[in-house]
């Protein structure tokens, strides 16, 4: 029998897996998921003792919860061949001028300063798991608002922090949330305080760059009574050959009055697993939207949800799901009606082509007691070939009176008439597809900032190219 | 020759042979007119100039520039200089009148989103549509809508008729553009077309009824029966269907005449 030989995989990792900005990393974790690996990631952030119990806790309750199997296949992961925590730099900046030119020229590339330049409030960037460029109009900390990555809050705002760290999203409720739970890493805090409006998107540009990276951020959002923010995530990452995996877990609290929006546009490298756990408390009269548009990765579960608590509650899912081939995007929302006069509405749109594959699901459940709720469902989905699949898996639990419970569903295909229409025009088939798509997501894109949507237009655009025919 | 000549145009639908060998030309400063019962061929003969993928050409050209037009992709042919008014536009959704205008503007100046020099800017498209729109009696609350959508009959031919002052074509057929609509947007979209008649446009009107001719004199029609042209002449042919019908052609089976109900 052959002798295997003996490799050190974080020794050769720079000539095996170079790329573009050369790595110059203080701290690197090693491969694979142990209690070792979760107390020093925990002991490098210097984190209090709760946190560190609380991960490891955690780590456990991923070991035991058995893979989900309701969705896609998720069997592929290799959990042991993961880096679970990286770190890209030493300090926080505070300004664009501080960060180090590497990290600088990722970020010319993805386009930050200008996004800042016009009208951000502020921005923290993550760049390999941890969050190295922070910045906050000082308005905003006048107003007392809070804007900082997750592991700053922990040790800014204890208190706070652990009122509510783990309330929404606990780790055990789902496996990858308890995996989130052991290993998070950066992500974004941010606490409104009562009756204060922020006037302005609250961003952060999330990137993954480094190969087999899992990124695990953890952002957390608390509106108190009567205010308001809207939360913009965006993601690009590059192309790598080996798989990745990305699973954060998104807390949300918006309280009496309180209105919050949360939109994301995720366009992951074809390889990563993106599994994400997004979950609101809506109180008294209070607002949650969650605009989400998913293009890119290998496979997507993401069910964004809002718990309905009190009477008033309001809860909007927007989401948007692109699959091409190779792809599966199982998307949808959750609405959890728990108080009477709550309502909900979940809008999906998908695009499925090449061979790939969209999955609607989404789960209505309205308890006994929440009358007079109503909850609303449409999705769509455009297949731009025969080849292209796309599902709808919608789950009613209905416990209450008087409830208003729609569903409505449509699968169609990019029409012949829409083609030659706009092809008599002289637009070419492969323009012409491509209004019709960013048509079709036009509900979801009007909703965007319109850098966003410019943005997102531009990469159905590239997504489109090559699909004539 | 003329400018734009069908030749002997044979063209079938799912399998049944619709045109039986259409013949004419077309020269520009020109206006004929296509005119037929219900069923003769006259949509077919609309799409199958514009390559609509759900007709089929069994055989003939169609000659234009040079070029046998039936061998290129509708929007080459569009290119090239065709226009086709369709009697049922379109809706697409999420594409709002505004960008369909100056996308398919840009796209008939060769702009492919490289060559800046031929992309039309915003001040010429502005002062551009605000003329049309004066002429057709539109007002700029509907270029915000989306193509076609929730338009009224008469807004939707308005609109076919804007796209065509935009894009300026060479040889334009106007399929049924008189149908559906009221007196009064018959008339300015009368107006709009004569006011682009000269020799630098050919235009080939199709209709069922004479109401349009009334408003735009042809100088040519041809009365399609059955895939074939059974009658060609001058304007007076149209005053003698609007006395006659196509009651003398076999097939036909309602008068060319507009009824009183049609008058919307």
């Amino acid at each position: 029998m052959a002798t295997v030989p003996k490799v050190d995989v974080g020794t050769d990792y720079k000539e095996k897996y170079g790329f573009f900005v050369p790595e110059d990393y203080v701290f690197k974790a090693k491969r694979g998921l142990n209690p070792e690996i979760v107390k020093e990631i925990s002991w490098m952030k210097k984190e209090p003792e709760w946190m560190t119990k609380m991960r490891l806790r955690s780590l456990e309750i991923f070991r035991k919860k058995p893979m989900p199997k309701w969705g896609a296949d998720l069997s592929v992961i290799d959990f042991e061949n993961i880096f679970y925590y990286l770190k890209a730099s030493d300090k926080q900046s505070t300004s664009w001028e501080d960060l180090p030119p590497d990290i600088k020229k990722t970020y010319d590339r993805l386009g930050v300063p200008e996004a800042e330049r016009k009208f951000l409030a502020g921005v923290s960037a993550q760049y390999e798991s941890e969050v190295v460029y922070h910045s906050l109009q000082k308005e905003l900390t006048a107003k007392g608002v809070i804007f900082t990555d997750t592991d700053s809050a922990l040790r800014d705002h204890p208190e706070l922090f652990k009122e509510y760290f783990g309330t929404v999203i606990p780790p055990a409720d789902n496996k990858f949330s308890a995996l989130n739970t052991a290993v998070w890493s950066g992500g974004s805090f941010i606490y409104v305080p009562k009756g204060v409006r922020v006037d302005v998107p609250l961003q952060a540009y999330f990137r993954i760059n480094a190969e087999n990276m899992g990124q695990f951020e953890r952002t957390l959002i608390i509106c108190d009574e009567g205010s308001f923010v809207h939360y913009i995530e965006g993601c690009t990452a590059p192309i790598y050959s080996t798989d990745s995996l990305h699973s954060a877990v998104v807390e949300i609290i918006v309280k009496k009055n309180a209105r919050c929006r949360y939109t994301t546009i995720q366009n992951w490298s074809t390889n990563v697993f993106n599994l994400v756990t997004k979950r609101a408390m809506a109180y008294a009269d209070a607002t949650m939207e969650w605009v989400d548009g998913n293009l890119g990765s290998q496979i997507t579960m993401k069910y964004p949800s809002v718990y309905l608590m009190e009477p008033g509650a309001k809860g909007d899912v927007l989401s948007v799901a692109f699959a091409g081939k190779g792809q599966h995007q199982d998307a949808g929302g959750k609405m959890i009606h728990v108080a009477p006069n709550t309502t909900s509405t979940i809008t999906s749109k998908s695009i499925s082509k090449a061979g790939g594959r969209t999955s609607y699901r989404g789960h209505i459940k309205i308890y006994p007691g929440a009358t007079n709720s109503k909850s609303f469902v449409k999705c769509d989905a455009l297949l731009l070939d025969d080849e292209s699949r796309s599902d709808t898996y919608p789950y009613n639990d209905v416990d209450a009176e008087n409830v208003t419970l729609g569903h409505e569903a449509t699968v169609s295909k990019v029409s012949d008439e829409q083609l030659f229409y706009l092809m008599s025009r002289g637009i070419t088939r492969s323009e012409a597809e491509t209004m019709i798509v960013n048509g079709f997501i036009e509900p979801f894109t009007k909703e965007l900032p319109l850098e966003y949507a410019v943005e997102l237009n531009r990469l159905i655009q590239l997504e489109m190219e090559g699909s004539v025919g | 020759m003329a400018d734009f000549e069908i030749r002997n145009l044979r063209a079938s639908v799912e399998g049944k042979e619709i045109l039986k060998g259409v013949t004419l030309g077309i020269n520009k400063g020109e206006v004929h007119a296509v005119m037929g019962p219900n069923g003769s061929g006259k949509s077919t003969l609309s799409h199958t100039l514009m390559g609509h993928p759900g007709y089929t050409v069994d055989g003939g050209t169609v000659l234009f520039k040079g070029q046998n037009v039936l061998e290129l992709e509708t929007d080459e042919r569009a290119r090239l200089g065709m226009f086709l008014a369709l009697q049922y536009p379109v809706v697409v959704p999420g594409i709002s009148m505004t960008n369909f205008l100056r996308t398919a503007l840009n796209a008939k100046r060769g702009y492919d989103g490289k060559d800046k020099s031929k992309q039309v800017t915003p001040k010429e498209f502005r002062s551009l549509l605000k003329g049309e729109l004066e002429v057709l009696h539109m007002d700029d609350s509907f270029l915000p809508r989306y193509i076609n959508d929730g338009f009224s009959g008469g807004e939707k031919k308005r609109a076919e008729i804007l796209q065509m002052a935009i894009l300026k074509p060479e040889i334009a057929i106007l399929d049924e553009t008189d149908s559906g609509l009221d007196i009064d947007s018959i008339k300015f979209v009368a107006d709009a077309v004569n006011r682009m008649r000269g020799p630098d446009l050919g235009v080939l009107i199709i209709t069922h009824y004479t109401r349009i001719l009334e408003f735009i004199k042809p100088d040519f029609v041809h009365v399609l029966v059955d895939g074939r042209f059974v009658l060609s002449g001058g304007p007076e042919v149209a005053d003698r269907l609007e006395k006659t019908g196509y009651s003398e052609w076999a097939e036909a089976d309602e008068p060319a005449v507009l009824k009183p109900e049609e008058v919307a």
